[in-house]
């Protein structure tokens, strides 16, 4: 048994190393706050009403500069989605594309097209099977209107940053005023928690230079910003949980479906693994070795 | 060793077949009537998962290739169409993405256990280079496969990693121009480096079927390094091996199932998701994790072409191993002072392996700030890796040729069935297991 659990340490020890090897240090930001979210842990999933919240915080505050141009409007009713619903899925023969709901919220963007009878360059009603509409027409427009900042496309962006959506929360709850003897340049905002290295801006001893960085964006979330359609107080704190959750969904869509397979396969494997150190131990019963 | 075949075709087909082809012969014999040490470990399953690996990468590769688009416009895209669009194709992708991580797992293990009990020797030499021919191959594969998503890290890293090449004198320009199809990386490196990562892995499999072939000729080496004498020291493949290996391949799926379900971007780096943009470049590029050793040993040399030949260098010993090593004892069971630089080697790796993810500037012990000799601080992670990269080299050029003449090592039992059961060294189980924990 000595000899079973050297080797089941020795993995452990090297996926140790493995998993401290890459972990740097980032800059002189504060350490992503840790948020408790439904997602966490191997039966963690998404929770729907966060989900639809966090849709309407993006889609009234973020979408206005950020796109999320890999996600397309028929995977808000997907399983796992914000507005997914039984009905208009493959148990009754229908899809996502179906959804009313879905279909609804396609319909409020316009999307570029081709009339296909006069080649005309036209703008038709988005359907569910069209992306997420860019707020801008390319990089330089965007840049243009956020005084040079590129703000990134959010499809991927809990996946993106280190402690994703922790680190997401945790900007959008770390803004604050700029301690007195930090300069801070035209279009830029103090955040505790943004990476980065404040000393050539800092006045004070080089001891206590403030942690965090700056970042372009303007604190985008204020209480009371949105009205939640389910009546849960928008404060900021909940805005900005509700927002990380939908981003995290808006990243890793197939999170329930992954983490709900991960538990029948590792059901499986440990019974099988049962079964094959019983086989082993009845074939070497005899055997010396 | 393996002696004469003692298959015999019992039915009509498998006798025509036999006269013809003897494939099932072939199999017969090297898998189910092969003889094996009876006192195989489970350090001596990793081959059969190895195999296990490159399998599992085999066919999610071809599956992943049927939908990824090796074009520096698409290619991030594609990846995400796999991840969003493709039905499983999420699984697919992170069974790929991690199995890389296992197979290097694996693979590190499995070198490290012919390390310990002299796998490498007379007459496995022939063996042992074939696997580490495996090893740069499933390098390069390993290289050009991250390079694929064509994130932020893929870019920068095919960056740094292509320019290494440039290092060369005379040449070195020119074959990086040649290895990016350009004057910079850019599509056509990607389509390359594409074509390559599909071709690679049959390579591997090739150099593997020669692997198992110069296995089968030589004979498994076992934990005492004693060839095996009588009938009485080996046992039949199946069902010994195969049910062992099969234990163990299980629980090593266990391991590669939680990394792919439940943390299947922990091994990754997070500005990979951010599609590659060659104006901006991360703050720290960093390689994935089993080639942080040898990223560390080329940062441990101030110049970078002599940085890059130590990089080189430092798998070229293994190559040269058979030949490095003098002693005539093959397991370090029985060489007392091998096994204890055996542990500080393994020990080294992992320092070395932790310095390649950190900042060469960075202290090691927080806050404090000792003396600058050189070129750093002493208290820094690039004087850290010089000292591990020098016992690196050490362990390899000086002290495995230099122990074998007159290292004092203790006595070897006759036979692998009747060990001298006199002796403490000799009692298998407990006298091994517990160094071993710290491997």
């Amino acid at each position: 048994m000595l000899r079973k659990l050297s080797v089941i340490a020795a993995v452990a020890g090297l996926l140790t190393a493995g998993l401290a090897g890459p972990a740097l240090a980032s800059g002189h930001a504060l350490p992503a706050k840790e948020v408790k979210w439904s997602f966490d842990g191997p039966l963690g999933k998404f929770d729907q009403a966060q989900l639809q919240r966090g849709y309407k915080v993006y889609r009234e505050v973020c979408s206005a500069c950020h796109a999320m141009s890999l996600v397309s409007f028929r995977n808000l009713g997907d399983k796992g989605g914000p507005f997914y619903d039984e009905k208009y899925s493959a148990k009754h023969g229908k899809t996502s594309n179906d959804n009313p709901k879905v279909k609804a919220i396609a319909k409020e963007y316009e999307v570029a097209d081709i009339d296909s009878e006069t080649g005309d360059a036209i703008k038709r009603p988005a359907t569910p099977a069209d992306h997420f509409v860019s707020p801008f027409a390319n990089e330089a427009a965007a840049r243009a209107s956020n005084g040079g900042a590129l703000p990134p496309d959010m499809s991927l962006l809990a996946k993106a940053r280190e402690e994703g959506p922790n680190h997401i929360y945790s900007i959008l709850t770390g803004y604050a005023a700029p301690p007195a003897g930090l300069k801070i340049g035209d279009n830029q905002h103090y955040n505790k928690y943004m990476a980065g290295d404040l000393t050539s801006y800092w006045s004070g001893s080089h001891e206590h230079v403030p942690p965090g960085g700056f970042i372009a964006m303007a604190p985008p979330l204020k209480a009371n910003q949105v009205t939640f359609d389910d009546g849960a107080p928008a404060t900021l704190d909940q805005e900005a949980k509700d927002v990380s959750a939908f981003l995290m969904w808006a990243a890793e869509p197939k999170l329930d479906e992954r983490k709900q397979t991960g538990f029948a396969v590792m059901i499986y494997l440990l019974l099988f693994s049962g079964l094959l150190y019983a086989s082993y131990r009845k074939v070497w019963k005899n055997e010396s070795h | 060793m393996s002696g004469h075949s003692t298959y015999e075709p019992k039915t009509g087909i498998e006798r025509w077949l036999d006269a013809r082809l003897p494939i099932v012969r072939l199999g017969y014999d090297s898998f189910v009537d092969y003889p094996t040490p009876r006192n195989l470990n489970y350090w001596y399953t990793f081959g059969g998962i190895l195999s296990l690996c490159l399998a599992s990468q085999l066919i999610s590769g071809i599956i992943l290739a049927m939908h990824y688009n090796p074009g520096a416009d698409h290619a991030f895209a594609s990846v995400e169409h796999i991840m969003r669009d493709v039905n499983y194709g999420w699984l697919i992708r992170y069974m790929h993405a991690n199995g890389a991580s296992m197979f290097f797992i694996a693979v590190y293990i499995h070198m490290l256990r012919g390390l310990y009990y002299g796998s490498y020797k007379a007459p496995r030499e022939v063996l042992w280079i074939l696997g580490c021919v495996i090893y740069l191959l499933m390098m390069a594969t390993a290289f050009m496969g991250y390079v694929l998503p064509w994130g932020q890290m893929s870019f920068h890293g095919a960056v740094v990693i292509t320019n290494l090449f440039g290092a060369l004198p005379l040449v070195g320009p020119a074959i990086t121009t040649w290895l990016w199809g350009g004057f910079a990386v850019d599509s056509p490196t990607l389509n390359r480096f594409f074509s390559l990562h599909y071709l690679l892995p049959f390579m591997i499999a090739g150099v593997v079927i020669l692997h198992v072939w110069a296995l089968h000729v030589v004979g498994q080496n076992n934990p005492t390094g004693v060839d095996p004498k009588s009938k009485a020291d080996v046992l039949p493949f199946t069902p010994y091996a195969t049910v062992k290996d099969g234990f163990a391949m299980s629980l090593f799926l266990l391991l590669f199932a939680f990394f792919v379900f439940y943390m299947p971007n922990a091994l990754g780096h997070a500005d990979n998701y951010i599609p590659a943009n060659p104006l901006v470049t991360p703050a720290h590029i960093v390689p994935e994790w089993y080639f942080l050793p040898f990223y560390a040993i080329l940062r441990a040399v101030p110049d970078k072409l002599f940085g890059v030949l130590a990089m080189f260098g430092a798998i070229a010993c293994l190559f040269a191993l058979p030949w490095l090593d003098t002693s005539k004892v093959r397991s370090m069971r029985y060489r007392p002072t091998a096994r204890i630089h055996f542990f500080i080697f393994v020990v080294a790796c992992c320092i070395l392996g932790l310095c390649g993810a950190k900042l060469p500037s960075e202290p090691v012990i927080p806050g404090l700030t000792t003396f600058n000799l050189v070129d750093a601080d002493l208290n820094s992670f690039v004087w850290l890796s010089r000292l591990a990269a020098f016992y690196y080299f050490a362990f390899f050029l000086a002290i495995l040729p230099l122990l074998g003449l007159f290292e004092k090592t203790l006595p070897v039992p006759d036979s692998i069935a009747s060990p001298a059961l006199s002796h403490p060294a000799t009692i298998p189980a407990a006298a091994t297991a517990a160094p071993e924990m710290k491997g």
